[in-house]
């Protein structure tokens, strides 16, 4: 196992685990104010990176394309939040995994009604190519954009979540509903925002990943599925658990995944090996969760008192 | 009332495959087959989230292991119903009592995304075990042998065993509801605090529950392999308990029939929408989001208000 | 060490706190067999608290808990329920949309044998609902067994939460505010019903109501800011100075 591969899946596991932070953020405000299990974020992943690929089209620009699909999504989930998913947050958990498991499913036929099952993304020519980051160690240049893209949001999110008034309503309304409306929040509003905002994060995550992981309908399950992971890892309600769970998911999933099953081949004969390794990489990550809940049932930074 | 609806809906049921032939049905009776055995299974589920009030998303998993014990075990050259299908029921019952023991440590949300993890990792379990077709799934070369002198290959005769086995389960579960069991069940949902606080171990009783809905799913999962001839890792992955739920919530959850009406539901408009468009998904998810915002209580209570208003 | 204590509960040194706030602060004291103990304090003392560490809701951080000469300080909230400690609750705590009679079915059934029944009707077991009547019958409930609890009065919901505790067949009752609430016609009724529970029923009675404490109580412990200022006879309670100071002269009888 060498330190050179080492880096280069930490590198990956970092741009990933980034990525992921910015779904998981969105997902754990939403469910940290509005006490709402929403299933459809990864539908707003799955629509981002749908529309960040027409812009493209359009536009000819990736970077336009990327700013316009944050735009569009927020749109889209300021609509779905104000027509449907506000007639959830008084309701039981059971109604809003199916109702929201509902939209998922009006989510990736609509998509697949207007653009088809799958649509093309790449990356910016200018980042087609490698960069040499240490002797021996050649980085693709667009997965380093995409880590200092996913570095720059992070700090954006945290200045705006512990420096700014908006950032400490929000804050408050994750820990306390009661007593920010008693505060003056217009929580209705504060809501729509939040779920907004958390959207064009998503539409962030769906367009820098879509020529990675290819832009197709029915992508936003997987992702979302980890991110859940994320938030529980995290505790609900914490941006700093979103990011410091997004960066363990992350890593350890594409660690995992890259030597788990060259580790057992180490030990194992080959035939054990070969199918027990990506099994064992995949449930990994659902180890992990189990275990940090087993010592912290409520995650490691639980934000509600 | 009810008594009388009760027998002509089985009379029709018992009825239907000797009718069918003639009037050119035949697809429509292995249609039959694979409702009832979702039946199975959305009941299964209705067992732990209605009446039990516990909100596990990994259900699938246990429908899958049931179909992953009659699929290898055919794989070995065991064919034999009376083999398979009870191992099935208790890997499953076992399995779901791991989970449960586990799982019901928490509450909430955690409870439902740990249950859902456990469900993921079978999956990936599943994915692995390349020498039983791995993510490709694995052909049964044959339904299984049951004795007798009958073939479950005739869909007429694999149809009345389903029927006889969805039956009997309903029936079970009828008595089940109104035992001890039930009401302690039932009053854990309402109240859980005020249950232990006259002297049940309540993390008890959910235990069984829920690992009685494992076992139960289970055997859908052995007739499920049986109707497809083929078990694949796709059975388990978390979208089909998402399946589950819904047929759960189109019926009515906690209501006895709740899962049967649910699958009836659920198949038959898929059915019906995909004869339209492809993107049948679409009017599923449109008429699920209806009920739940509109009809919560499903089939089963618009039933019940119109036989009460 | 084998003894027969006078004491049927005996809570040693108790402490409790929830991050910065200390709820119980070395709380001892005594209930004799056979007697009416009742705990005052102002609002905020730990009262609650307490009884949640007597019944087993919460641990304490420190300290033990003996009933009937068995440390139970760890043991499961229901395991103390089958062993004869049971409690009832301030904020009305039953089972809204069972009727009255399937409310008061359910502790007898807890102590009836096992619940992992699954084929029998519960119905059919005649001696469960007849228990559950007579206890219905004790506590003022008779006639109202067919009503949906959640549609009774606050003072019926009141006697069915103390009936529900006293069903389980305690050998001590923790009551949390039994007469939370209520006017003074079901104030009434219920001392009638707490006194007719002395020398059969030991009682740990939680209350503000200083008329019905006065009237029931044998012995007073004093709780404020999670310490027992005072504990001994009402007599010796009403003309303590600093129970008094701390907490008589401000309470306004119900």
């Amino acid at each position: 196992m060498s330190g050179i591969l080492l880096l280069e899946q930490a590198l990956n596991g970092l741009q990933f685990g980034l990525m992921l932070f910015l779904l998981a953020a969105g997902l754990t405000l939403v469910f940290g104010i509005m006490d709402m299990i929403n299933l459809a974020h990864g539908s707003l992943y799955m629509v981002g990176a749908f529309l960040a690929a027409t812009f493209a089209e359009l536009t000819g620009s990736f970077w336009l394309a990327v700013v316009l699909a944050m735009a569009g999504t927020a749109v889209v989930g300021m609509a779905l939040e104000i027509s449907v998913l506000r007639r959830l947050y008084a309701r039981d958990h059971l109604a809003q995994v199916l109702a929201t498991f509902a939209i998922i499913l009006i989510a990736n036929e609509g998509v697949r009604l207007i653009w088809g099952p799958q649509v093309p993304l790449s990356a910016p020519p200018a980042l087609a190519g490698p960069v040499q980051i240490l002797p021996g160690l050649d980085y693709s240049s667009y997965r380093l954009v995409i880590i200092a893209v996913g570095l720059a949001v992070a700090v954006a999110l945290y200045v705006l979540v512990t420096r700014t008034k908006t950032g400490m309503l929000v804050r408050a309304g994750a820990s306390n509903r009661e007593m920010a409306t008693a505060m003056g929040v217009d929580i209705k509003l504060l809501f729509t925002l939040v779920f907004g905002f958390g959207a064009a994060l998503c539409a962030i995550a769906g367009a820098m990943l879509g020529p990675i992981l290819a832009v197709q309908v029915g992508m936003g399950e997987s992702i979302l599925i980890l991110a859940f992971v994320v938030i529980v890892i995290g505790g609900i309600g914490s941006i700093r658990g979103a990011l410091v769970g997004a960066l363990v998911v992350g890593m350890a999933d594409t660690i995992g995944r890259a030597f788990i099953p060259a580790l057992l081949r180490e030990f194992l004969p080959p035939q054990f090996a070969s199918a027990l390794g990506p099994a064992l990489a995949s449930i990994l990550i659902y180890v992990l969760m189990a275990a940090i809940l087993f010592w912290k049932p409520q995650g490691l930074f639980p934000a509600r008192g | 009332m009810r008594r009388w609806t009760l027998l002509a809906v089985l009379a029709l049921a018992v009825a239907f495959p000797l009718v069918a032939r003639p009037l050119g049905w035949e697809f429509y009776v292995g249609f039959a087959s694979r409702i009832m055995i979702y039946a199975l299974a959305a009941s299964s589920l209705n067992l732990i989230l209605g009446y039990g009030g516990m909100l596990s998303f990994g259900h699938a998993a246990f429908v899958g292991a049931g179909a992953y014990v009659v699929g290898i075990l055919m794989a070995e050259g065991v064919a034999s119903a009376w083999v398979s299908w009870p191992l099935a029921v208790a890997a499953a019952g076992a399995l779901a009592a791991a989970v449960g023991a586990v799982s019901l440590r928490t509450r909430g949300v955690y409870f439902i995304m740990i249950t859902l993890a456990f469900a993921q990792m079978i999956y990936y379990i599943a994915v692995g075990m390349k020498a039983y077709g791995g993510e490709e799934g694995l052909n049964l070369p044959a339904r299984s042998s049951v004795g007798f002198g009958l073939d479950l290959k005739d869909d007429a005769t694999f149809y009345y065993v389903v029927l006889g086995v969805l039956i009997a389960a309903l029936y079970a579960m009828h008595r089940l509801a109104r035992a001890r069991f039930g009401r302690v069940i039932e009053a854990i949902r309402e109240n859980e605090t005020r249950m232990e606080a006259i002297g049940f171990a309540t993390h008890r009783y959910k235990l069984v529950c829920f690992a009685l809905g494992g076992a139960v799913a289970g055997l859908s999962g052995a007739l499920l392999a049986n109707q497809n001839s083929y078990v694949n890792p796709n059975l388990l992955y978390w979208t089909q308990s998402g399946s589950l739920m819904i047929m759960v919530i189109l019926g009515g959850v906690g209501a006895l029939y709740g899962g049967l009406l649910g699958a009836i539901a659920l198949l038959v408009l898929e059915e019906v929408f995909s004869v339209y468009t492809i993107h049948w998904q679409l009017g599923v998810g449109a008429i699920l989001l209806a009920i739940v915002l509109y009809a919560p209580q499903g089939l089963a209570g618009l039933l019940a208000r119109r036989r009460d208003g | 060490m084998a003894e027969t204590p006078a004491a049927i509960l005996r809570v040693e040194d108790l402490h409790k706190r929830f991050g910065g706030v200390v709820a119980t602060d070395g709380v001892s004291l005594a209930v004799a067999r056979g007697e009416v103990h009742a705990l005052i304090g102002p609002n905020g003392a730990g009262k609650t608290t307490l009884v949640h560490q007597l019944s087993g809701a919460l641990r304490p951080d420190r300290g033990r808990v003996a009933f009937d000469g068995t440390d139970v300080t760890a043991m499961a909230f229901h395991d103390r329920v089958r062993i004869g400690l049971a409690r009832s609750y301030q904020i009305t705590s039953i089972f809204r949309k069972f009727s009255v009679l399937e409310n008061m079915v359910l502790p007898v059934q807890a102590r009836s044998g096992s619940s992992l029944s699954f084929w029998r009707p519960r119905a059919a077991e005649a001696a469960l609902f007849d228990e559950a009547r007579r206890v219905l019958a004790a506590v003022g409930l008779a006639g109202r067994e067919g009503v949906a609890a959640g549609t009774l009065a606050h003072g019926e919901q009141r006697q069915l939460e103390v009936g529900l505790a006293l069903a389980t067949n305690p050998r001590l009752l923790l009551l949390d505010e039994p007469m939370a609430g209520m006017g003074p016609e079901d104030s009434e009724r219920m001392i009638g019903l707490v006194a007719g529970l002395k020398g059969s029923i030991s009682v740990l009675l939680v209350e503000h109501d200083m008329d019905a404490v006065f009237r029931l109580a044998d012995r007073i412990s004093v709780l404020v800011s999670g310490r027992v200022i005072a504990s001994g006879p009402p007599a010796a309670i009403r003309a303590n100075e600093e129970v008094k100071r701390a907490y008589l002269g401000e309470e306004v009888a119900a």
